[in-house]
């Protein structure tokens, strides 16, 4: 099925009291906190692994004069040490993934220079401390900012970096109300829970990774590519997965390192980052510089909009951040401009975080909404509802779904709104008390993902696909359509994941796994079902499927006496005409409550509310934690989380995680998030859209417009650590007295 | 982690014995600190002295009305204590404002006391550090030092302490007793304790080569309210930006007496009996203020430097003097 025509009604229409969009437990909850769900380090399929530890690069520009490995080599337990001195030949770099070790260059801090494999691990973190390196340093380039005028246009990915329409700068010039203000927002790392980890054996030249990876197909070709095989001889199993948030698109060094160091030593080796390693030896969100420009009339209606974006990767890379892309796709405007600007640094590579672009973009463009709003003294929500369009206003195009204006409203009226006050009028003890709202918006994209099913002689069902849950509960979600398609209780279906000889799947990342992996699952029920009807005598179009049986008007059958030897059938689903003909976007909005400590600076989520659509929604329970667990991706942006450059080794200070701050427990004291009813028949069969990253998307923002209202102060450089908040405080306190002597 | 052999002694001589007659030894404890610098190897001890069998868990009154404090009682034990929750509520608040509940089930009292800095670059064994390695520079200055000392640092280091703990027993006056390689015992008042970085950061106590803190000993409950009020970028898990012990005790509309001691602002924990004078003396927090912060001077760091923590710690004290003295 290609996507190139609207959904007519579907059989999960039929049932809305089915399987479908209901709370279901993961299937595979009990597997994982037993601790019988094995992690890639953990897998057992691999008899008598042996350890790498990956030795790093200590400076962040230059070469390697010298590496002395002799000690590591006489270490105990030491089976191999690697460096590029003897390390395998390799082929080409794919996507982002690249060989390891091709020569002396130093191109940033972190930088895997070689892999000590011992018979333990902490022989080889042991014997990965003595690999003594003799550097020739070079001076770097650590600063986006002092980058900024030699920045490049990058290449063209999905969509061009730049865009205009209308004439952004005689119609800002000419607006009655102008906002020109930089953002800046740091570099951030993923900190998933379960690091990136691989197990590599080898049988002739066909290698099996065990590996953490939320991509196996692209990853499989990646990998392919870089050991220098056919695609077919590489296979990847990544059966759970504790997070990947997008540090796991690609496979990172330690899969490459664990297939070159299995294969030499003849000998399965498994790999995995430390805590510390991840931040400079994995990928990262780059930092951005943003600018924002508005202009409107004394009504609020917009004319000019410009947002431009600087972002930086390391060198040799193209990947940028298309903050700005949400932006053209947001509100009307007849003058509109969009830039992307690319630095190269020597800093680790940039890659696609929790909403690549619309995280960081949003948290610059809607506070410059609020910041507009308070200009015009116009109500947030009232601004964005003057500039709401008909239609996507550069794409020129229908949205195929589009409830801004309803999430807000109802968001507002759950949230209580109307109780906001002016900037610093709310006191509440010692704290300053804010409320802020922003949008939420999510590009929906499908990727072509294919199934197959089994129905089994016993009357279950097998489902297989080389999808990925990442912890998103895919599993579920996947079990709950191929119940509700087939009749057939979830008990009775397996779910097989996490392996490329299973059908090719779109994987996990741009919220598009639910929708294509759930869509091909659901072509291929739909295939089953028609097997079925004929098998059992009945009309396809009047069959219906209940309970482990179909019916139809004179018969019905137990779908176990239909299986025979096994009945199989497969689906698949691409791409149409529809994503251009349509503008696919999840949206939202974000409603915080904050404090802010009128002594100290110190800021505190009180509550916060995030109101979504996303078409049908797969499962309450999985889709409320997608949900909200961006929303807490969003507050750790606005509050907390930043990667600090010292600029002047390169080095990722505070590479942990006790000094890079993600929120705790504390932090979220009151948090939820709510789904409008919806269906998107131009999304997919399922009619559904994607919300693993809808609800970051403009929940940082959102706070950070708390934080405004709670003190009167703005600050435009992420996150809002209470240093900043503390120097607003006493700016405002001296120019308070200035203004009573 | 460096290979290291590892003793258990059987008594607290034995250990402190031991302690003394290898090179390079550490005890053990919890462990929450020290595995974590190991497995970096920030720290490479050739000898490792679990003392967790020692008989050194107890909690006991003493004849002078205070508080006996076993070296191993485990931070959540001594803040749910009752006499500490009680009598001593600026240690308890200290304890529980620290580290996570699984962290501090583990951590030790004389752990705590001993606790490392939380300096980024301590940590990083790719850069100079004159504490982990004499000699070798400091790159926290000129560096991101947003977390540093503003008072009592030195060109050698500008690192802090940063036990929560440490700070309310400095303000408590509590005494820490050891027990030296030849049997020898030693009283050490917390003052005496911690020391500035000097020319010498690698050296943070007065503890003597193999002396093993036994106990420490709180003297009779200090009367008045008693705060800790811990400043940090996140509500919990952090470690403390600024904070303020104090116990106030007020006589009258008058500050009574007062003991304030801060805690993220130097390589001890920071406190002048003169700002607590001048408390009592004023009744002003600023008062109290320019005296505990005097000679205070913000590092030039990326990102605008730890100044801010010097309006920060006034800040912070004027909110617990206002609490501590709220009718």
């Amino acid at each position: 099925m290609d996507m190139s025509q609207p959904i007519g009604p579907t059989p999960l229409d039929a049932r809305p009291d089915g399987l479908v969009g209901r709370g279901v437990d993961r299937v595979e909850g009990r597997l994982k906190v037993t601790g019988a769900a094995p992690y890639a380090y953990e897998t057992r399929e691999l008899r008598n692994p042996a350890y790498g530890m990956i030795v790093e690069a200590a400076i962040a520009k230059g070469r390697i004069r010298a590496i002395d490995a002799a000690a590591a080599r006489r270490a105990p337990g030491v089976i191999y040490v690697m460096t590029h001195e003897n390390a395998p030949p390799q082929g080409k770099k794919k996507e982002q993934v690249g060989p390891v070790l091709r020569g002396p260059e130093i191109a940033h801090f972190g930088q895997p220079i070689g892999l000590v494999v011992a018979e333990t691990f902490e022989q080889a973190r042991a014997a990965a401390a003595l690999v003594a390196v003799d550097y020739e340093r070079a001076e770097g380039r650590f600063d986006l900012r002092a980058a900024m005028p030699g920045a490049i246009v990058p290449k063209q990915v999905a969509s061009p970096p730049d865009s205009s329409l209308g004439d952004f700068e005689g119609a800002f010039a000419a607006s009655a109300v102008k906002l020109d203000v930089a953002y800046t927002t740091p570099v951030q790392t993923h900190a998933m829970m379960e690091p990136h980890a691989t197990i590599a054996g080898w049988e002739g030249d066909r290698v099996t990774l065990y590996t953490s990876n939320q991509m196996l197909n692209r990853g499989q070709v990646s990998l392919a590519s870089v050991l220098d095989l056919p695609a077919e001889n590489v296979r990847l199993v990544s059966k759970y997965i504790g997070g990947g948030f997008g540090a796991k698109l690609q496979p990172q060094a330690d899969a490459v390192f664990a297939a070159l160091a299995a294969r030499v030593i003849g000998r399965p080796v498994k790999v995995a980052l430390s805590r510390q390693q991840e931040f400079h030896g994995s990928t990262r969100r780059t930092d951005t510089i943003q600018r924002v420009r508005l202009g409107s009339d004394a009504e609020g209606r917009l004319a000019a909009i410009a947002h431009e974006s600087w972002s930086d990767t390391t060198v040799g890379d193209d990947f940028y951040e298309t903050s700005a892309n949400v932006t053209r796709s947001l509100y009307a405007a007849p003058n509109r401009l969009t830039r992307h600007r690319l630095a190269h640094l020597d800093l680790p590579l940039s890659s696609a975080m929790r909403a690549p672009g619309e995280a960081v973009g949003m948290l610059a463009f809607e506070c410059a909404m609020d910041e507009l709003a308070e200009t015009l003294g116009l109500d947030p929500i009232e601004l964005r509802v003057r500039n709401e369009p008909s239609e996507d206003p550069e794409k020129k195009v229908p949205f195929s779904t589009r409830q801004l204006v309803p999430c807000m409203r109802e968001g507002a009226r759950r949230f209580g709104w109307e109780k906001r006050g002016a900037p610093g009028s709310i006191r509440d003890g010692r704290w300053l008390v804010g409320l802020g709202m922003a949008a939420a918006a999510r590009l929906n994209p499908l990727q072509p993902s294919s199934a197959s099913v089994r129905l089994e002689r016993d009357g279950t069902l097998t489902v297989r696909m080389a999808m990925t849950d990442i912890g998103t509960g895919t599993y579920t979600i996947l079990a709950q359509i191929a119940g509700e398609m087939t009749g057939l209780p979830l008990e009775r279906i397996r779910i097989e994941l996490g392996d490329t000889l299973y059908p090719k799947a779109a994987g996990s990342g741009g919220s598009w796994g639910a929708g294509s992996a759930g869509s091909a699952l659901y072509v291929a029920c739909d295939d089953l079902r028609r097997q079925l009807a004929e098998k059992a005598g009945i009309a396809p179009a009047s069959a219906s499927f209940a309970d482990g049986r179909i019916a139809g008007a004179e018969r019905s059958a137990a779908l176990a006496d239909l299986a025979g030897d096994g009945i199989e059938a497969r689906g698949e689903i691409k791409p149409g005409a529809l994503n251009k003909t349509y503008s696919q976007y999840s949206f939202g909005a974000h409603f915080a409550e904050v404090g802010v400590d009128a002594d100290t600076g110190e800021v505190r989520l009180r509550r916060m509310l995030g109101v979504f659509t996303g078409g049908r929604i797969l499962n309450a329970k999985t889709a409320r934690s997608q949900a909200i667990g961006g929303m807490i991706f969003g507050v750790g942006a606005a509050l907390t989380e930043e990667v600090v450059i010292d600029r002047r080794s390169g080095t990722f200070v505070n590479h942990d995680l006790a000094e890079y701050h993600v929120p705790v427990h504390a932090d979220i004291p009151s948090l939820d998030a709510m789904f409008l009813p919806e269906l998107d028949d131009k999304a997919n069969p399922l009619k559904s859209k994607g919300l693993g990253e809808l609800g970051i998307c403009g929940a940082g923002a959102a706070v950070a417009n708390a934080v405004h209202n709670a003190t009167g102060i703005r600050i435009r450089d992420y996150p809002l650590t209470l240093d900043k908040v503390l120097r607003g405080l006493e700016e405002r306190e001296s120019g308070a007295q200035s203004r009573r002597t | 982690m460096k290979a290291f052999s590892y003793e258990r002694p059987a008594s607290v001589a034995e250990a402190a014995r031991l302690a003394a007659e290898r090179p390079n030894a550490r005890f053990v404890a919890g462990g929450t600190n020290l595995l974590d610098l190991m497995k970096l190897q920030v720290e490479t001890p050739s000898t490792l002295i679990d003392v967790n069998r020692l008989p050194l868990a107890a909690v006991e009154n003493t004849p002078e009305g205070g508080l006996r404090v076993g070296a191993l009682v485990r931070n959540a034990d001594l803040a749910a204590h009752p006499r500490v929750r009680g009598e001593y509520g600026v240690l308890a608040k200290a304890l529980l404002a620290g580290a996570s509940g699984q962290l501090r089930n583990k951590a030790t009292t004389a752990g705590n006391l001993l606790q490392r800095t939380r300096c980024y670059y301590f940590y990083d064994t790719t850069k100079p550090c004159n504490k982990r390695e004499p000699g070798s520079g400091c790159a926290a200055i000129g560096g991101f030092n947003r977390i540093h000392a503003v008072l009592g640092a030195s060109g050698a280091c500008i690192a802090t302490n940063p036990s929560d703990m440490n700070v309310a027993m400095r303000a408590l006056d509590a005494v820490v007793e050891t027990v030296g390689p030849q049997g020898e015992a030693r009283s050490i008042p917390i003052a005496e304790f911690h020391r500035l970085p000097g020319d010498t950061p690698q050296v943070e106590t007065d503890l003597r080569p193999g002396e093993l803190i036994t106990a420490v000993r709180l003297p009779k409950p200090v009367k008045g309210v008693h705060l800790y009020r811990k400043v940090r970028d996140r509500a919990s898990y952090a470690f403390a930006v600024v904070s303020v012990a104090a116990v106030i005790d007020k006589e009258g509309d008058r500050v009574g007496s007062a003991r304030l001691a801060f805690g993220g602002l130097a390589h001890k924990p920071w406190r002048v009996e003169a700002a607590e004078a001048a408390l009592v003396a004023s009744g002003r927090a600023d008062a109290a203020a320019d005296a505990a912060l005097a000679g205070a001077t913000g590092q030039e760091g990326q990102g605008g430097g730890n100044a801010f923590k010097i309006p920060l710690a006034r800040r912070t004290l004027r909110a617990v003097v206002a609490d501590a003295t709220r009718a």
